[in-house]
């Protein structure tokens, strides 16, 4: 039963759960003797404490015992990246800088995890800071891809991904400012979602760029991210960035996943050079696919995202350049070379040196750079107007098709080591990611089958600001014909990773 | 931090025609960002940032002198609350990560020169 239990779907638990069939307890227990057996070799967590995990599930078992409702979510256990302040467990965002810290506070979607009754049961290993699409950058090691593990699992959230494409946990958090959900998603075959920017909260979110950084859900199906996306997402008074409207009904949407009558625009721009032809050819698999299912498909041009790239690769850095100023060393974190003599400066050029990674140090000096007097409006002035273009491109498509189709990554999950002192290869990852983060919009990945290589190919599905529910009604049926066609999902092809002795 | 100019010599002008970054501008930079760079992670950082700079200095072929800048996704407006007195943290979960208290505050490395 407790193998049988992580293989489950996160609403197939909560159904078990809420009826009374097994305890939060039991999935719990299950999911932490999963980790115990498979995080040797997946290496997801940079923090799992069984006491504290258990102590949430015997909390929504008892809630249950008094007679109360649960929630669609109650007694699931959840993997949490650990770029969300958590006040009862460590908080690093991969860094060294912040290692062992325990923050004060839970970050707003940490707060809405556990009202939810959710089971938070550990952290989950990220690219430090979430700049990376490799989790290379972690300052903790990096973490492997569940289908091959001598191969990235994406990045920056690769450690939530590897761990619900491993049955570590069904759903996971994860937070997306140039891909990092959906690249991650994509490269180990199950889904994620970067919702509407100011859709889900950033407050208690270690910010990187703050104009980008979005947080949202994994999942291994389109209805369980919907369910979770809906049980963290809203309005917040604390993020002054936060969209004061009604959540779009992804729920609903997921259950739904129809796309007959829809029209459906395929990005000219994302696909051919820079692409692995496996994975371009599973994308024409699910063009024809979503012709079949009665969408209505047709080419449509986007022509300044062939400047997203570089446009992010230097807002991003602006925006983090000014962020990662807090890490000073004066009030919480690594403090360096404090010996009475040297200045509070010299402390903390000393501290930022040691306690900030090779990339972060690259993209704080370059976004010091283009925010320099004198290149300021020959580089992030520039890209800024780039933004406005591309925002454009997407407002123009939407007048002609309801939703647009793309790769997710231009290849499939690549070798650990491969491009790790290469920024600008490991940069090119996000290619087809980026655009939908400059302007704000929707988007999803779903898996969308193997490239010749075996591994896993995702499919992105973008729809405009606020119509989030329309990525989950395309993705859920795209999901339906495929698993339809394949007998199970795409993740069932996965090698079984060997357990280790408890 | 100040946004003061990056490079010494360098026009803004020779950057879009992808000029080098020296490790001189490198070392500058450090010295902007905070980071004790050492004299090995300095050449290194050169080579890299030379190579990024040059291909993100494609955003300059678009041609947008009368395109508005977007700094922000969605449109954003000031927010406000009423100023009225909430819980906040006591000066114990305040001080319980600081790397150096004392008498309830943080306790910092001297803040002026040693000459001062």
């Amino acid at each position: 039963m407790s193998g049988e239990l992580t293989r489950r779907s996160a609403a197939e638990l909560a159904e078990l759960i809420a009826s009374g069939q097994v305890s939060a307890v039991d999935v719990a227990q299950a999911h932490l003797d999963r980790i115990a057996a498979v995080d040797g070799e997946v290496r997801a967590f940079l923090h799992v404490d069984a006491e504290t995990t258990l102590a949430q599930a015997r909390a929504v078992d008892e809630r249950r015992a008094a007679g109360e409702r649960l929630g669609p979510l109650a007694g699931v256990p959840i993997a949490h990246k650990d770029v969300f302040t958590t006040a009862d467990m460590p908080t690093t965002a991969g860094s060294r800088i912040l290692q062992g810290w325990r923050p004060p506070y839970d970050a707003t979607i940490t707060a809405r995890l556990r009202a939810a009754g959710l089971v938070i049961i550990g952290k989950t290993n990220m690219d430090e800071f979430a700049m990376g699409s490799s989790t290379e950058n972690s300052a903790y090691g990096p973490t492997r891809n569940p289908w091959d593990t001598s191969r990235i699992p994406g990045g920056s959230s690769g450690g939530s991904s590897a761990a619900v494409a491993a049955y570590e946990a069904p759903l996971a958090t994860g937070t997306d400012t140039g891909g990092s959900i959906r690249q991650p998603a994509a490269v180990t075959g199950i889904v994620g979602v970067k919702p509407t920017y100011g859709g889900s909260s950033r407050y208690g979110l270690i910010a990187f760029a703050s104009s980008l950084d979005t947080p949202g859900p994994f999942a291994r199906n389109v209805l369980d991210a919907a369910l979770l996306h809906e049980a963290f997402s809203g309005h917040d008074p604390m993020d002054s960035t936060s969209i004061d409207r009604p959540v779009p009904p992804v729920v609903e949407a997921a259950r739904r996943g129809d796309v007959a009558g829809l029209r459906v625009g395929v990005v000219r721009e994302l696909g051919g050079e820079g692409y692995q032809p496996g994975v371009l050819a599973r994308f024409n698999d699910s063009v024809e696919l979503l012709e079949s299912l009665g969408a209505k498909v047709v080419e449509v041009s986007c022509p300044h995202f062939g400047y997203a790239l570089p446009a992010y690769y230097l807002i991003a850095p602006s925006e983090c350049s000014s962020n990662l100023a807090r890490f000073d060393a004066m009030r919480y974190g690594l403090r360096v070379g404090d010996d009475g003599t040297r200045s509070a400066e010299e402390v903390m050029a000393l501290t930022r040196a040691e306690g900030f990674g090779p990339e972060v140090k690259r993209r704080i000096m370059l976004g010091t750079y283009a925010l320099s007097s004198g290149y300021y409006d020959a580089y992030y002035g520039k890209a800024q107007q780039v933004r406005t273009l591309i925002t454009r491109d997407f407002d123009a498509a939407f007048e002609q098709v309801d939703v647009l189709v793309s790769p997710t990554t231009p290849t499939t999950a690549f070798p650990i080591g491969d491009r790790v002192d290469d920024p600008m290869a490991m940069y090119l990852a996000d290619l087809a990611t980026i655009p939908a983060n400059l302007a704000g919009n929707a988007a999803i990945s779903v898996p969308c089958g193997l490239s010749d290589d075996g591994l896993p190919v995702g499919l992105q599905i973008m729809a405009p600001t606020l119509a989030d529910d329309r990525v989950y009604r395309v993705g859920a049926a795209v999901e339906r014909a495929l698993e339809d066609r394949w007998g199970g999902p795409l993740l069932a092809k996965a090698p079984e990773l060997a357990e280790a002795d408890r | 931090m100040s946004n003061e100019r990056a490079a010494g010599g360098a026009a803004p002008g020779a950057a879009s025609t992808g000029s080098a970054i020296t490790r001189d501008e490198v070392a500058h930079l450090a010295r902007l960002s905070r980071l004790a760079l050492g004299e090995d992670e300095l050449g290194h950082f050169a080579a890299q940032l030379d190579e990024i700079i040059s291909a993100v200095a494609r955003v300059q072929q678009v041609a947008a002198q009368d395109i508005p800048p977007t700094s922000h996704a969605l449109p954003i407006t000031n927010v406000f609350r009423p100023d009225e007195v909430r819980p906040s943290l006591a000066p114990e979960q305040a001080l319980a990560e600081a790397p150096a208290a004392e008498e309830q505050r943080f306790r910092v490395p001297r803040i002026l020169g040693e000459e001062a």
